[in-house]
């Protein structure tokens, strides 16, 4: 299982990584910010961390 | 890799002051990605910028960095280099910092061939001063000052600093990362004047203002929108015409500006053994 | 005695460029300006010979940014401009004076506004080398009236910009730019120059704007390791921007205290035949010398003048102007511009009544006849 660390706390809900994961790994709480729903789903594809205008996800720790 | 560069970052100044969706902090990573993998001395490093939303990324960028004049990036970045030429040198620069208010020094920078790499950050907007158009604003969109469509024609800016001799341009967008640290690692390696553009989306005060959507909507649109430019040549025109074509534009070799002043100094110093 | 060199024949320009080089210049960037030119000349040919870097930019805005970037790497830098260049600099010297860049400018002053007169004198840019860029920063500007103090005022503004990091600006104007006369310089060995206090902390204790009671804060090369931010917007000590009007109220006023503090040493003046002058020219750069001939003739005639060379323009010598203003029946002010200088005299002044101008702005010198015949209307009057 892909190790999915985010920072929630650079997180500013602009959608792009749940937007883009092809897998539906990632999901927005209730205020717009990145959750991880499905972590077993992650294929370590990167897309999300490597389109994160924050810095707030990386993959594999 | 994030955790690569995060040392590259300084983490205190994070979170950035960019608005949620914009893509400014993508192509600093993409800056930061090719800095870590060509191993480059950091040390020896210098960013400098302009004035706007892309200019700000030297102050999140952990080298000596220089946040100069509006439009000015590049003559500060040219008395950096010219006076040490062992330093590596970036500019970081805007559609309107760059194209417009800098254009002048964007162009005989190009022409003189100086080994500075380029990174022109390009939303298609002024976005600091909340959306006025810029000459990167394609013609008929809309801006605060373009309330009626934009009159004015674009620049293709890649074409124009080929035309003024830089020696490699590449162009990759914030949904393209690859391509796009490709290519900065591409500007690195070039011995002259390097120009990477790195289109960017504005969610903001471009995407709202046009009717293109969320961040994730106009990153949908530059993937829709986009042909890398190898595969442009085997595609008929219609295919091609109207889009942004990525990767690596123009490349060729030419004698590089400080290279030529030392070896002139290096003439007086024979003649005084 | 005075270690001199040989005599030898040199244009106001030139003396200024030799002197440059001299006090450890080697980083030259300008733009080609009427009747500042032969500066930029003498140092495309001479700096590559030494190791130091000429470019001639696209444009003045350009000369003056690459030679900030210079200065940042640790190098001495200077440009060299006239009026409608010098105009066009000011938002970078702005931003020299915000980041504290030591940096020098030599404005060849030429007939305004405008285009004006590319090779006609004037002294009209006073106010503009004090005020032309924005907001409340410090200066400093010294205005040479003569070739030899061409060559002084000049290793003493590029020790001014090392030891205080601010721009520095050399007020020549056509007059002494474009005279050629003889001189002895000094020898080069008998030169004392200054160069910026370097970081005496390692780069990770390393604050770019920290200061102790100098007031000014160690500067590092950029390429050695200690990764600061230069940035013209408000900034505390870190360098980093700041929006706490504590801190900027704090940076600024330490701005503008740094070059007062130091305004002793920044000012410098000449006195001539002033013992028992009764009256008093206080003139600067181009003006001092028809001033000085107008004070021979005038004495020939009895009538005690003596005279007050401004060599430092700004900061304004504010105590000193006005302790050799005291007990004098007129103050005559010369210059060529409407009364620049006049209006600064005129604060410090016990008496205003007791100032005249003596201002002529045709593009023409003011001739020490038209001098004498002012001052003696005057003083028929009284």
């Amino acid at each position: 299982m892909a190790k999915i660390v985010i920072n929630q706390k650079w997180c500013k809900a602009c959608g792009i990584c749940y937007g883009l994961c092809p897998k539906g790994v990632l999901d927005k709480d209730d205020t717009g910010k990145v959750v991880v729903k499905n972590p077993d789903a992650c294929i370590m594809c990167r897309i999300c961390e490597e389109h994160c205008p924050d810095y707030c996800i990386k993959i594999g720790g | 890799m994030l955790k690569d560069i995060e040392k590259l970052l300084r983490q205190d100044k994070m979170p950035h002051i960019w608005c949620p969706g914009c893509g400014n902090g993508i192509v600093m990573k993409a800056m930061l990605e090719a800095i870590n993998s060509t191993g480059i001395d950091t040390k020896k490093t210098v960013v400098v910028s302009g004035i706007g939303c892309s200019s700000r990324a030297t102050g999140y960028m952990n080298f000596d960095t220089l946040h100069t004049t509006h439009g000015r990036a590049l003559a500060f970045a040219t008395g950096v280099k010219l006076a040490k030429p062992e330093l590596n040198v970036f500019v970081v620069t805007g559609d309107g910092d760059g194209s417009a208010i800098g254009g002048n020094h964007l162009i005989h920078a190009a022409r003189r061939n100086i080994d500075i790499n380029v990174v022109m950050f390009n939303n298609n907007i002024y976005g600091m001063t909340g959306g006025q158009y810029s000459p990167l604003t394609p013609h008929g969109k809309f801006a605060t000052t373009a309330p009626y469509g934009n009159f004015d024609r674009a620049f293709n800016i890649c074409d124009l600093v080929k035309g003024a001799g830089a020696t490699f341009i590449g162009r990759g967008t914030v949904f393209h990362t690859k391509v796009l640290t490709e290519m900065i690692k591409g500007a690195i390696e070039n011995k002259g004047f390097s120009f990477v553009e790195a289109v960017s989306i504005c969610p903001i005060s471009y995407g709202r203002r046009n009717k293109m959507g969320t961040a994730p909507q106009m990153m949908e649109w530059l993937k829709e929108n986009s042909v890398p430019v190898k595969a442009a040549s085997k595609l008929p025109p219609e295919k091609v015409a109207g889009k942004i074509l990525v990767g690596e534009l123009y490349k060729e070799e030419a004698p590089e500006f400080t290279q030529k002043y030392d070896e002139l100094i290096a003439r007086f110093q024979k003649g005084a053994e | 005695m005075e270690k001199l060199r040989k005599a030898q024949l040199l244009q106001g320009n030139q003396a200024c460029a030799i002197a440059a080089l001299e006090a450890g210049v080697r980083f030259f960037g300008g733009y080609p300006i009427t009747p500042s030119t032969e500066i930029a000349e003498h140092m495309a040919a001479e700096l590559p010979k030494l190791g130091g870097k000429f470019i001639q930019m696209e444009d003045e805005i350009g000369g003056m940014g690459a030679v900030l970037g210079a200065a940042l790497t640790g190098t001495k830098a200077m440009t060299a401009t006239s009026g409608p260049g010098f105009s066009l600099k000011q938002e970078n010297i702005g931003f020299a004076a915000m980041t504290e860049i030591p940096c020098v400018i030599v404005n060849v002053q030429r007939m305004g506004p405008s285009t004006g007169g590319p090779t006609a004198p004037a002294q009209g840019d006073v106010m503009q080398a004090r005020w032309g860029t924005h907001g409340d920063h410090p200066i400093i500007a010294v205005s040479p009236a003569s070739v030899l103090e061409a060559y002084e005022l000049t290793v003493k503004a590029i020790n001014f910009s090392e030891k205080l990091r601010t721009p520095v600006i050399i007020l020549l104007d056509e007059t002494i730019g474009h005279m050629r006369e003889k001189v002895e310089l000094p020898a080069i060995e008998t030169l004392e120059l200054y160069e910026r206090k370097r970081p005496s902390t390692p780069a990770e204790k390393y604050l770019p704007y920290e200061t102790d009671e100098t007031g000014i804060p160690e500067m590092a090369d950029f390429g050695t390791g200690y990764r600061w931010h230069v940035t013209g917007l408000n900034h505390d000590e870190t360098g980093f921007p700041t929006g706490k009007t504590d801190v900027i109220e704090k940076q600024l006023m330490r701005l503008l205290t740094k070059v007062e503090k130091y305004q002793e040493e920044i000012t410098l003046y000449k006195t001539y035949k002033i013992e028992d002058a009764e009256y008093l020219f206080i003139t600067f750069g181009g003006t001092v010398r028809p001033a000085m001939e107008a004070v021979e003739i005038l004495r020939k005639e009895g009538m005690k003048i003596g005279l007050f060379q401004l060599q430092t323009i700004w900061p304004f010598p504010e105590e000193i102007v006005q302790e050799y203003c005291k007990d004098k029946k007129t103050i005559f002010v010369p210059e060529m511009n409407m009364g620049q200088i006049r209006g600064e005299i005129k604060k410090v002044v016990d008496n205003k009544e007791k100032l005249v101008g003596i201002n002529k702005i045709n593009g023409e010198i003011i001739t020490p006849q038209e001098i004498v015949s002012k001052v003696k209307e005057v003083a028929n009057k009284c």
